[in-house]
């Protein structure tokens, strides 16, 4: 149905071929395919336990598939590697609950984030360098943070938080990145600063988006998936995917 | 750039706190041999081993707060690395008594020839060498809980299964060196030291050294651990106490830190046992009994968990309060007195006295401008 045509998985980023789970009996994905090309950003929409966050949880090594392909980068097989290895090959995500580290200043934060070896020695002799420094800074200035860095996170309002978590992800620069509802709990105004910032970021990166607010999609104007029960019920432009009777009748509504 | 790992970061109460400690190892010390007896200014040996011990249990609260007050791994079982560090301790005093023990056996400790042994288990060999013994003091905890922690972390068992499993291994630790044929001298333990590097250690001269020791040593842990949480490894051990499986999409191996924390602090409570045994002059399986790891877990919550000086603060207050307790006629009373103050400290001073304090004083200054900000009255 939505196989993916062949030399898609040399080229692509990302390549699910067939990929099924189930939890308990219940199959949260069932044969779903999807590719990434390199640079793209892609929306991810589908109602409640279409799999949106499990496909997730498998792309980042939190959920094992039961069966199918995962490659990245057209070599990497997925399924292998644990979440710390998924995360240094690349790929970065945003949780649907924004996940910033309370205790720990904005600035911190970020460092944590910050690209570099992850190993108990290296970060225990630590010392951040000059250009490290430049890099935190510029991102503290994208995401409008910069005044704050001396701030606990956890003082943050929700929508300073996601921004916060986008900004954690810029940090790693990773080749691919996962957001999950990056504008849930905003106001209009945030969300369309969202909108921006994701625009910004897809520049240099390719991104998978997963969202509910339609008007947030329209403002992306990328490619969307539409999944279903856990595989692909339409994919393409937003307007011809809401024409979709099928994705009207499970998704849109009325 | 191990002074500036030291070094760096260290704040006026770090500062205020090594100050203390080294006036204490200093002038304590002294107090106790240059003056006389009839002065209110003496010390007597016998409360300055207590406090020996006191900074001793100070010592392995600031190894448990290193992974519980940091890294949030709550572990039951430190007494275990403790009592692990006072035994390979104990069995080098035990190879120092020579032929001077009850049955004048030159190689064999009493309880073995009374056991009718007739020669040294390997694993008691190599102790006759103070060096030798000291490298065991850190190899034995730490080996332990490396392996411990090697398994627990890998297969990401977190929170109370983990506190379960602590405390099952030091019960576990316990039941084994009450057998004789352990080879620890079982029940009874090992008691009845004669020296300590040639010198007699019941002697003052002796007594006065092990308690300047025992304040280096403190210092010295002190310094390491707040080294390791100051530096970014410190921050990323935080990151894993508040959201661990978020540290682990940053691509930090969380196993790995929580590996390198809880084997530092292992040592450290080994290093504290070590300096505990010749003070109080005997090790046995009690040390291993799972209230004494519970008790090192109180101390660090009624000092203040997440800081160090808090943690050795409470260790010191706690069982000072222990000893005016038990030594009169509320003895019998004292569990349901640490009962009580865990329940009253959890409820009412969750940060501990240390944090209390802090956030008191900082009440105080902060508000004061506002009165002053008034019209005052005429007078």
């Amino acid at each position: 149905m939505n196989a993916p045509t062949p030399g898609a998985l040399t080229s692509s980023l990302l390549y699910l071929d067939g990929v099924s789970v189930s939890f308990d009996g219940f199959k949260a994905i069932r044969g779903l395919s999807l590719t990434i090309e390199p640079g793209e950003m892609r929306a991810i929409i589908g109602p409640n336990g279409a799999g949106k966050t499990t496909m997730m949880d498998i792309i980042t090594g939190k959920t094992r598939p039961d069966e199918g392909t995962v490659m990245f980068g057209g070599s990497v097989d997925l399924t292998r590697l644990d979440e710390a290895a998924i995360a240094n090959l690349g790929i970065g995500r945003k949780f649907q609950k924004p996940t910033v580290f309370d205790f720990h200043t904005i600035e911190d934060n970020i460092l944590l984030a910050l690209k570099s070896k992850r190993t108990v020695l290296k970060t225990l002799f630590w010392q951040t360098e000059g250009p490290q420094q430049k890099r935190i800074d510029e991102i503290l200035a994208i995401i409008k943070l910069a005044d704050k860095r001396e701030k606990l996170a956890g003082s943050l309002s929700h929508g300073q938080k996601q921004w916060l978590e986008i900004g954690m992800l810029l940090a790693q620069d990773p080749k691919l990145l996962l957001v999950d509802e990056p504008a849930a709990g905003m106001t209009d105004g945030e969300t369309a600063q969202t909108a921006v910032l994701l625009k910004e970021i897809a520049r240099d990166h390719s991104v998978i988006v997963v969202e509910h607010d339609m008007g947030f999609i329209r403002e992306l104007g990328v490619k969307v998936t539409v999944l279903h029960e856990g595989s692909v019920l339409a994919e393409g432009p937003l307007d011809q995917v809401s024409a979709n009777e099928r994705v009207v009748e499970v998704y849109l509504g009325r | 750039m191990i002074t500036r790992f030291l070094l760096s970061n260290m704040d006026k109460r770090g500062y205020a706190f090594l100050a203390i400690v080294a006036a204490i190892g200093l002038l304590v010390p002294l107090a106790n041999l240059l003056i006389p007896a009839g002065s209110p200014f003496h010390v007597s040996t016998a409360t300055m081993s207590l406090w020996g011990k006191y900074l001793c249990y100070a010592l392995l609260a600031i190894s448990l707060d290193l992974v519980w007050g940091y890294c949030g791994i709550l572990s039951l079982g430190h007494g275990a690395f403790f009592a692990l560090g006072g035994y390979a301790m104990g069995m080098y005093l035990m190879r120092q008594i020579g032929s001077r023990g009850v049955y004048g056996n030159p190689v064999l400790p009493d309880f073995m020839v009374f056991l009718n042994w007739g020669e040294l288990p390997w694993y008691w060999w190599g102790f006759s060498s103070f060096p030798f013994a000291m490298l065991m003091v850190l190899l034995v905890p730490g080996l332990l809980a490396f392996v411990f922690g090697w398994f627990a972390f890998r297969s990401r068992v977190t929170g109370v299964y983990l506190s379960i499993i602590t405390q099952a291994l030091t019960y576990a630790l316990l039941l084994a060196f009450f057998r004789n044929d352990m080879g620890f001298g079982g029940n009874n333990g090992l008691t009845d030291f004669k020296d300590i590097l040639g010198f007699n250690v019941q002697a003052q001269g002796t007594r006065a050294a092990l308690f300047a020791m025992t304040c280096t040593m403190l210092i010295a842990s002190f310094l390491i651990a707040r080294g390791i949480v100051t530096s970014k490894l410190g921050k990323v051990v935080i990151a894993i106490r508040d959201a661990e499986s978020r540290t682990r999409f940053l691509g930090y191996r969380v196993d790995r830190f929580k590996l390198f924390v809880f084997t530092v602090s292992a040592c450290m409570a080994g290093v504290a046992g070590a300096l505990y045994v010749p003070q109080v002059g005997i090790i046995n399986p009690s040390e291993f009994a799972p209230a004494n790891s519970i008790e090192t877990v109180i101390w660090v919550a009624v000092g203040g968990r997440g800081s160090l000086v808090g943690a050795a603060l409470g260790a010191v207050v706690v069982n000072w309060a222990k000893t005016m307790f038990t030594s009169g006629f509320m003895a019998p009373y004292w569990l349901f007195a640490l009962g009580a103050l865990f329940v009253f400290v959890t409820l009412f001073m969750p940060k501990g006295i240390l944090g209390t304090a802090q956030g008191w004083w900082e009440g105080r200054k902060r508000p004061a401008p506002v009165p002053a900000a008034e019209p005052a009255p005429a007078e």
